[in-house]
């Protein structure tokens, strides 16, 4: 292998044209991860996105890396075949909340608990936007689209509460435009040893304009969005005078007033990040009551999927010795014939 | 101690017994199974050529005494070549009368039967059915009966070793094969040494079984079994020399598989999902790690199909196996590795269909599945094994069409090879022709859409390898670079080397032989699958009384041999018999315009060899 040289965003940029809508959040995720790749320390062989199909499923064709653009919801499963045949590859899996959650849902369960060492991006726009705007299981209750014309009745799915359920071991929340706060989350999930699952908010400027305005908007930002950080406490609002506080009466957060009431910084819970009832908490948290979650939900190191695969591999080796498969042809009890 | 026997004055019994079948019948908790193989594995050390078929319920313990709950292991065995499991009974043992009312249609007139009297309580008798108990109502009178009260025999066997009333009449069934080994003269000490492996942790288990064993040996040794019946002493067979062992088709299939990865120079992954009757497959190869295979139980079937192509993406042979059911949830992903060119072998062991149908028992019912059950034209070789051994073979042949051509292979198997076992000559892997497999590594001129020439091969470019990154997917894509086409030209052009990929195929694999018989004449029998070891016995029936009819039986079913058609246009008549309601004759009538005759059984139960035998003569009657 020839010595590392330092690549650019180009490196990893295809001939391909990019076939998203005008003004879709993937542009923005695409330029955000393929300036992030450089900074990786990953030869660039040895990257490999997966998708499934949908719009967000588009994504490895603009990669250049080693990439698999597979069906619908499979591709939690594909990467799982691409790590046992070598877990030296650093594999990401990009999705949307139909492809991941819906047809490929329990492929996505499986693959959070069992831990295979993957990044799992899953771009939420809350529609199906490839066939043409139907609602998604993340839509909000009440939303209109040509299979629900009068508006949808069912409860949608949070992700990051389904990972977390699925016992995901690192889950973490983040936003389409936003590179500042994207690149080192990716960075956090790229070395997490195992599953690592990222909601991001994407805007579909077609199907679902706007969805996440409420968040995205610098002037509400501030009242709807609370950003993790491991340590500090759960605060927000202008000049962050509201914090989230645990009630004990009904184990639920609430939100607080800084001086009001008494209420002082000792009362504000304090993000930690290895702590899975808070994780489950912050996940569930949303407007218009609660600000919502963005940033690393829960990080908690474990052991992956494929290393344990392998060192049980190496451990019966151990046990058995260098085996003559021909040798093994003839165990059992067998008699010669002359 | 009551021991009656009871034989028919019309029955003549062959003074020169060359090959016998028996069969042990009883609840699915008796341990039919395990009595069996062990008397299996006593009869292959023999040297007798056998076959066998196990035959067991789908409930796991059905409750004790009921017909459904029925658990029966047949074997056939003989100084002959045997290649079926049989068709009529000799000897069977009854354990219960549900065992007796469910198997003894098909016990030959004069037929020995054993059975427990303990086990003929009146409640047993309502259970299976009885109005009255048929060890004493004369209903028996065409068979040869021993009754013995088993149960207490075995009861007093066992009493040393202080068990329990319910483990010590577990033993029963060890009891009656220590019984059984005496008429026909087999050595106990493989049992022994299997009974004590199996209970190494609990010693007095398994002297307790050993007992119960020698005790059942002794006791028919020992003068209480009356005149006429007496040992059965199967002359040995005259078989190839060599190295032989027992192997269920389960187990040729795994190794095969393994020696397959081994001569493309490629790991296996294999990835699959528990189903009956597949699932063995994949609790063989998770016992053989050692040897560059990574096993994955999936979450379903479609992940794992999914993970298995995964991983020929990334560089390992992806191998997938289920049966029917399951194979229908993978067709999705199947079309999605041969529109991507990837290799893949996908094992198919066969069930009773359709939906849960018959889960335990045969079928060949998924040919028209693996040629056709796919969307839009996704064409990929099928390949069927034909026997228990054969499946090595033919595992190694799906790893070859795999890796060399770059494409998903479907391997058929069935119920019945996957349980039943024969003696295999042990392979010796250094006599085959390795194929390995060429990763690519040149970036000079590199696109994924490059193809081998020769083969039409997709180019085999596995991440990692600097300078190579490209990416594949569902979508169609350029003949030229790979990139994305929706272009109609390109589309056209695809679809058409994707199927000459395929086509090309009849150039590298073996050309048809006729197995049996000539190469022209009255009548063929075509087969395919399990149902070699019957035709072969009838059409060897046929030829010993001068009936001009041959056997061809069919490995390559997609696509076949290139001079198949032509063999075919040499006979005069060809009936094709198989377990469904006739899929590959109407893959011949269609493709070679020819007016092929079927014979067709859906029963879940193996052809008997008279059955194929009455179909060549009405045949060869109504043609003469």
């Amino acid at each position: 292998m020839n010595a590392p040289q330092k690549l650019t965003l180009k490196d990893f940029s295809t001939d391909q044209e990019v076939r998203w809508c005008p003004g879709c959040g993937d542009y923005a995720i695409l330029k955000t991860i393929q300036k992030l790749m450089p900074e990786i320390d990953t030869p660039k062989e040895n990257t490999v996105f997966v998708s499934g199909i949908g719009c967000s499923s588009r994504f490895p064709y603009y990669m250049e890396t080693y990439g698999f653009h597979t069906i619908h919801g499979r591709a939690p499963s594909i990467a799982t075949g691409v790590k046992l045949a070598n877990p030296e590859l650093d594999v990401w899996v990009v999705t949307g909340d139909g492809d991941g959650l819906s047809i490929g849902g329990n492929h996505m369960m499986h693959v959070l608990r069992r831990n295979v060492d993957l990044q799992i991006l899953l771009f939420n726009n809350e529609i199906y936007g490839l066939t043409k705007g139907q609602y998604s299981p993340t839509s909000k209750v009440g939303t209109k689209s040509p299979s629900t014309p009068d508006g949808s009745v069912d409860m949608p799915l949070r992700p990051a509460r389904f990972a977390l359920g699925a016992g995901a071991r690192f889950v973490a929340r983040t936003i389409d435009t936003e590179a500042k706060h994207m690149t080192p989350v990716l960075k956090r999930a790229h070395a997490h040893k195992g599953a690592s699952f990222v909601e991001i908010y994407q805007n579909c400027p077609v199907y679902n304009d706007g969805i996440f305005d409420y968040i995205k908007d610098k002037k509400s930002a501030a009242d709807t969005r609370l950003l993790l950080e491991h340590g500090a406490p759960l605060l927000f609002g202008q000049d962050q005078q509201k914090g989230l506080r645990l009630n004990l009466k009904s184990l639920q957060l609430e939100v607080v007033t800084l001086g009001e009431d008494g209420v002082t910084l000792d009362d504000i819970v304090v993000h930690d990040e290895t702590n899975l009832v808070l994780a489950q908490m912050l996940a569930g948290l949303s407007t218009p009551e609660f600000p919502e979650a963005i940033g690393v939900l829960y990080c908690q190191a474990s052991e992956s999927y494929e290393h344990s695969v392998y060192e049980q591999i190496k451990t019966v080796r151990a046990k058995k010795g260098i085996a003559d498969f021909n040798e093994v042809l003839k165990q059992g009890h067998t008699w010669t014939v002359s | 101690m009551s021991v009656v026997e009871k034989v028919s004055d019309q029955v003549d019994q062959d003074p020169a017994v060359s090959a016998v079948v028996v069969r042990f019948a009883g609840d699915s908790g008796d341990g039919m199974q395990l009595t069996g193989s062990n008397f299996t594995e006593a009869t292959a050390l023999h040297g007798n050529d056998l076959a066998t078929f196990p035959d067991f319920p789908a409930e796991i313990r059905a409750p004790a005494g009921a017909t459904f709950g029925v658990s029966a292991f047949q074997i056939y065995f003989g100084s002959d070549e045997v290649t079926t499991a049989g068709d009529d009974v000799d000897v069977l043992v009854a354990m219960n009368p549900a065992a007796l009312i469910t198997n003894l249609k098909d016990l030959l007139p004069g037929g020995l039967i054993i059975a427990d009297a303990d086990a003929f309580t009146d409640k047993n008798l309502v259970r299976a059915g009885y109005q009255s108990n048929p060890l004493e109502d004369g209903s028996l009178d065409g068979f040869r009966v021993i009754i013995i009260e088993i149960t207490k025999q075995v009861i007093a066997s066992v009493e040393p070793y202080g068990l329990s009333h319910k483990f010590a009449v577990r033993c029963k069934n060890m009891w009656t094969l220590g019984l059984v080994m005496w008429l026909f003269d087999r050595d106990r000490s493989v049992t022994i040494a299997n009974l004590e492996k199996k209970f190494a942790s609990k010693p007095e288990i398994a002297q307790a079984n050993i007992a119960a064993l020698n005790a059942g040996h002794s006791y028919a040794e020992t003068a209480e079994l009356p005149s006429g019946v007496e040992v059965y002493r199967i002359p040995r067979a005259e078989v190839a020399p060599g190295l032989y062992r027992n192997a269920t088709g389960t187990e040729s299939l795994a190794y095969g598989l393994i020696a397959g990865g081994r001569l493309a120079e490629v790991p296996l992954t294999f990835a699959s999902y528990p189903i009956t009757p597949a699932s063995s497959l994949l609790h063989t190869l998770a016992q053989h790690k050692e040897f560059d295979v990574v096993t994955f139980q999936a979450e379903d079937e479609i992940a794992a199909v999914c993970a298995a192509i995964g991983a020929s993406f990334g560089g390992t042979l992806g191998i997938t196996s289920s049966s029917g059911p399951g194979i229908s949830l993978k067709g999705e992903a199947i079309s999605l590795a041969c529109a991507t060119e990837l290799p893949l072998v996908i094992v198919n062991t066969q069930r009773g269909g359709p939906s849960t149908g018959m889960p335990t028992k045969t079928e060949q019912s998924d040919l028209n599945q693996a040629l056709f059950g796919r969307h839009a034209d996704t064409t990929l070789p099928v390949i069927a094994s034909s026997t228990p051994a054969d499946c090595f073979d033919v595992a190694i042949e799906s790893v070859r069409l795999a890796t060399q051509f770059s494409t998903p292979v479907l391997l058929l198997s069935d119920g019945y090879l996957a349980n039943a076992s024969e003696p295999w000559l042990v392979p010796d892997l250094t006599q085959f022709e390795p194929f390995p497999v060429k990763f690519e590594t040149e970036v000079e001129g590199f696109s994924p859409a490059n193809r081998d020439p020769e083969t039409l091969a997709r180019v085999w470019a596995k991440p990692g390898t600097p300078g190579l990154e490209h990416r594949i997917g569902g979508i169609e894509k350029s003949y030229t670079t790979g990139d994305i086409s929706y272009d109609p030209d390109n589309h056209q052009k695809m679809t058409d080397v994707r199927k000459a990929k395929i086509d090309n195929i009849e150039n590298f694999i073996p050309e048809q032989t006729v197995s049996q018989g000539t190469t022209t004449g009255k009548l063929a029998l075509v087969g395919w699958g399990s149902t070699f070891g019957a035709i072969h016995q009838a059409v060897r029936r046929g030829r010993a009384q001068g009936q001009d009819v041959s056997h061809i039986h069919i490995r390559y079913l997609l696509p076949f041999p290139k001079n198949l058609g032509e063999l075919l246009a040499g006979f005069d008549e060809i009936l094709v018999p198989e377990m469904n309601t006739g899929q590959l004759v109407n893959v011949l009538r269609s493709q070679f315009l020819i007016d092929a005759k079927q014979l067709n059984k859906v029963s879940g139960q193996p052809f008997k060899i008279r059955e194929i035998t009455e179909a060549i003569t009405t045949l060869l009657g109504e043609s003469a």
